[in-house]
């Protein structure tokens, strides 16, 4: 490639405050990036991937000190110009898109005004311009209502839209680099691909060149045009993107290629009285009603996976289940018995037969407590366990989910890894030794292997004890892997229902079509023949 | 950009400025949240009624022995108490205080016999004055002090600003008065008495006040800067301030256009709770300064058992309370968009 080098990073080192002292999280990392190109930058979270990008605008996060290299941007070690100088090159000539726009938008102010904000004190355009060009990258992002959708604030404006406006305010100054950090980990799967591919398109037009943060490979291998892979803060490999995608060179990348191959053994339909019955059960906020008529069965020893998009009642039908929101009508058959709607009308053993898994496992448990007492509770307040039973108890769990008893037993939740905490996660479920788990979204938080590890798990648990789980996620691979039976669901709906193999394979519902074809795939390809189908399909 | 205008929708605004029916439902839910919390006000002043007029029945020894001496015979007594009607059961005496405190009239003291409303009056008009004096310098300090140690947090200046702030709270109002007294008034810069009359213009007013104005401000601006300073320190770690720094903002920018205006419900709240606190809790800088406001109406009538007017000055300051913080609830409310604008 000939074309001129933008930003050239050589032995860069960064460290992060840990306790007292410093520890290197970025050792030595190389990176060059010409004009126009996007290079993808993916491996699991602690690699140091958001660094390594802030880095390349010359910044680094408090707590973390940039003590090593050159950043080289556009022939300026941005570590040798002073703050002012690389405030003036912030925004203007490499722009950030950061990975939550809901939570990086000031929800203090309108849209446009965040977009003119950069424009105007950067002295590239007035105001007046300014709000002009918004309107005009708006329509080119394919916001809707291009002309007023900037005159909102963000909480008024969705996920998908929010992430789009924030790619063109990255636009404003026409920057020569933006560094896009996970731009779409936190969208649905038929979101992410509008946002992808309005990205990928105006990075083109723009000839813009880009880095671009994931972990997600197959959705870098739909942006990048070369990746390099990371891990530990080390470079593990770097090639092009089809190069890479064809034959990884290292074992470590070859690992986060193989990960999804994952899959539980095929089961036998089940047969016999359902450990949980949902019937024809609609429910309402308010006035407003979110789930219509959804009925479902769950068996022992089975998974269903309930899939669909933000907004569709995955987790509203968990709520129903267990007692949080009453339903308006239909009702929960557990075992046969109906279970009383409400939950403080249910009876202590009803609670125990069904429990929860949460999504953020780093707000499900209370930082305060030590994993004892967090396993230990429910295995007290249902069980009536004291004392040496209880140790025993909670020694057995901590076991069950591979973790040493005697190094975690006082751990605090501050004190464990992402996966672990949603380890402690389920034991707490299993402590309750329940019949039906529902899953709520359990493993999105997650890097790929870790996830692939509570899977496994999980999958081992049911096994072991006969457990049935509700599975909601929208995450079609994770269903793939895990699900027995599956329950689509859109507006509150349920549109299609049925065992794993009949949903993956044609005919199927448009809905569900739709779903299955958003989900990426490691073919650099993939997105352009995707739209280009659609494009002709519609 | 013509077609773009067909499909327009939602919020905008017009060309013309004019109101959208869009911004008229804002209004009227705004109208709708302030008419709820003045309900609210009302009713909870209702029940601190209810509280002070059974708390100034409490208070031991009776008023006619009081006034007619040890030696009155128990007739005079008797017809004394007749008179002041305290021989009415308490629900019929409650009655007539509540139905006259609402149209402003306390009834008579009790010690004097001069109407309370007359009393009160002048020196309700005194406290206020100089609550507003000292807001007016406190206010504006804080707020600037707050967001300059936010700024330059950790900083020289912000120890200075905290370490400054701390030790004038630390210290007794009236430790400070005196100070300010000795310092201010004993150089003969400032009077250490105020003198003031209903004729006094208000530049006099102004000079003679600004001890006492003074002191309460190095009272109350701790409070108020401290909040400022950890309401927006709270933020900079958000991801959106990030972001701003990642537009390459200048520090100040990010602070006053991108923190504050988030951190604002807090930092009023703080102010309304300090400003109830400069028109009800002044007694002692009050005597300090021989200032003819409410606290020292309302210690003096406590001693002479004056209960009518106890219960008026009560109801007054409790009535300042929660109408402050009545206004501090709906400037919050107004200060957040996600409250103004629905989804």
């Amino acid at each position: 490639m000939d074309r001129e080098v933008l930003l050239k990073i050589e032995g860069l080192r960064i460290e992060g405050r840990s306790g007292d002292g410093w520890t290197e999280i970025v050792k030595g990392i190389d990176l060059t990036l010409h004009r126009g190109e996007v290079l993808g930058l993916i491996g699991e979270s602690g690699a140091g991937k958001s660094t390594v990008g802030l880095a390349a605008m010359g910044f680094a996060r408090d707590g973390c000190r940039i003590t090593g290299g050159t950043i080289a941007f556009d022939g300026t070690d941005l570590r040798q110009i002073p703050e002012p100088a690389r405030r003036a090159l912030r925004g203007k000539r490499i722009a950030y898109v950061a990975q939550s726009a809901a939570a990086s938008f000031n929800p203090a102010h309108r849209l446009i005004d965040q977009y003119c904000e950069a424009p105007v004190v950067h002295g590239v355009m007035d105001r007046a311009r300014a709000e002009t060009d918004a309107i005009e990258l708006y329509t080119r992002m394919q916001l809707p209502g291009p002309g007023d959708i900037g005159f909102r604030y963000p909480h008024q404006v969705s996920g998908g839209q929010l992430q789009r406006a924030m790619t063109a305010m990255a636009m404003a100054c026409r920057p020569d680099l933006i560094i896009f950090d996970e731009p779409t980990t936190a969208l649905d799967v038929t979101t992410q691909i509008e946002v992808l591919a309005a990205i990928r398109d105006i990075v083109r037009q723009f000839n813009t060149a880009a880095i671009y943060i994931t972990h997600d490979l197959a959705v870098v291998a739909q942006a990048a045009d070369r990746i390099k892979v990371l891990l530990r803060g080390q470079e593990v490999e770097e090639a092009d993107t089809r190069a890479m995608l064809d034959a990884p060179r290292e074992a470590y990348t070859k690992s986060l290629w193989a990960v999804r191959s994952f899959a539980r053994p095929e089961q036998p339909p089940a047969t016999g009285t359902p450990v949980l019955s949902v019937q024809g059960v609609t429910a309402a906020y308010g006035k407003t009603r979110v789930l219509d008529d959804v009925s479902f069965d769950i068996h022992a020893g089975r998974t269903v996976a309930v899939v669909g998009e933000s907004g569709s009642g995955k987790s509203t039908t968990a709520r129903v289940i267990t007692g949080l929101l009453p339903p308006v009508s239909g009702k929960v058959v557990f075992q046969g018995a109906p279970l009383p709607p409400a939950l403080k009308s249910r009876s202590r053993d009803q609670l125990r037969q069904v429990q929860m898994i949460y999504q953020m496992a780093d707000t499900a448990l209370n930082p305060k407590l030590r994993l004892r007492e967090l396993i230990g509770r429910p295995a007290q307040m249902y069980l009536g366990l004291q004392g040496r039973a209880l140790e025993t108890r909670i020694r057995d769990l901590l076991d069950l989910i591979e973790l040493d008893p005697d190094t975690y037993i006082d751990r605090l939740p501050g004190e464990l890894s992402g996966g672990q905490k949603q380890r402690i996660g389920i034991a707490r479920a299993l402590a309750a030794e329940p019949q039906l788990i529902i899953c709520d979204e359990v493993t999105s938080a997650l890097d790929q292997i870790v996830q692939e590890g509570i899977l496994k798990l999980l999958t081992r648990l049911q096994g072991e004890f006969g457990l049935a789980y509700m599975f909601i996620t929208h995450d079609l691979a994770t269903v793939r892997a895990i699900a027995d039976e599956v329950v689509v669901m859109q507006r509150g709906r349920v549109i299609e229902q049925g065992p794993k193999a009949a949903m993956f394979t044609p005919p199927h519902e448009p809905y569900t079509e739709l779903l299955l074809s958003s989900v990426p795939e490691m073919d650099p390809d993939w997105l352009t023949r995707l739209l280009d189908r659609r494009a002709a399909g519609h | 950009m013509d077609g773009l205008t067909q499909t327009r929708s939602g919020p905008r605004r017009t060309a013309t400025g004019g109101r959208t029916p869009w911004e008229d439902i804002v209004l009227s839910n705004v109208l709708r949240i302030i008419l709820v919390r003045v309900a609210l006000g009302i009713g909870l002043l209702f029940i601190v009624s209810l509280v002070i007029f059974w708390a100034t029945e409490l208070l031991p020894g009776d008023l006619a022995t009081q006034l007619l001496g040890q030696s009155a015979t128990p007739e005079t007594v008797a017809a004394l108490r007749d008179q002041l009607g305290l021989n009415d059961p308490a629900p019929v005496r409650y009655w007539m205080w509540l139905s006259g405190a609402v149209t402003g009239d306390f009834g008579v003291s009790m010690a004097n016999g001069r109407p309370i409303a007359e009393m009160i009056g002048a020196r309700l008009g005194n406290t206020v004055f100089l609550a507003l004096y000292a807001a007016a310098l406190s206010v504006p300090i804080s707020l600037v002090l707050g967001i300059l140690a936010a700024l330059w947090r950790n900083s020289v200046f912000d120890r200075m600003a905290n370490a400054g702030a701390l030790t004038a709270i630390s210290f007794p109002e009236f430790f400070v008065a005196y100070i300010l007294v000795l310092w201010l008034a004993q150089t003969g810069l400032f009077p250490s008495m105020v003198r003031i009359n209903p004729t006094t213009d208000l530049g006099d007013r102004l000079y003679m006040t600004f001890l006492p104005a003074l002191t309460l401000t190095l009272v109350v601006t701790a409070h108020m800067m401290r909040m400022t300073r950890a309401a927006i320190i709270n933020l900079m770690a958000s991801p959106y301030i990030e972001m701003a720094r990642l537009k390459g903002l200048s520090p100040l920018r990010i602070v006053l256009r991108h923190a504050l205006p988030n951190a604002l419900a807090p930092i009023i709240n703080v102010i309304a709770l300090n400003l109830a606190y400069l028109i009800t809790g002044v007694v002692v800088v009050e005597v300090v300064f021989v200032y003819p406001g409410l606290g020292q109406l309302m210690v003096d009538a406590v001693s002479n058992r004056d209960i009518a007017v106890v219960q008026a000055v009560a109801l007054i300051f409790a009535a300042a309370y929660v109408s402050l913080n009545l206004i501090a609830d709906v400037l919050s409310t107004i200060t957040n968009p996600r409250l103004m604008h629905q989804r």
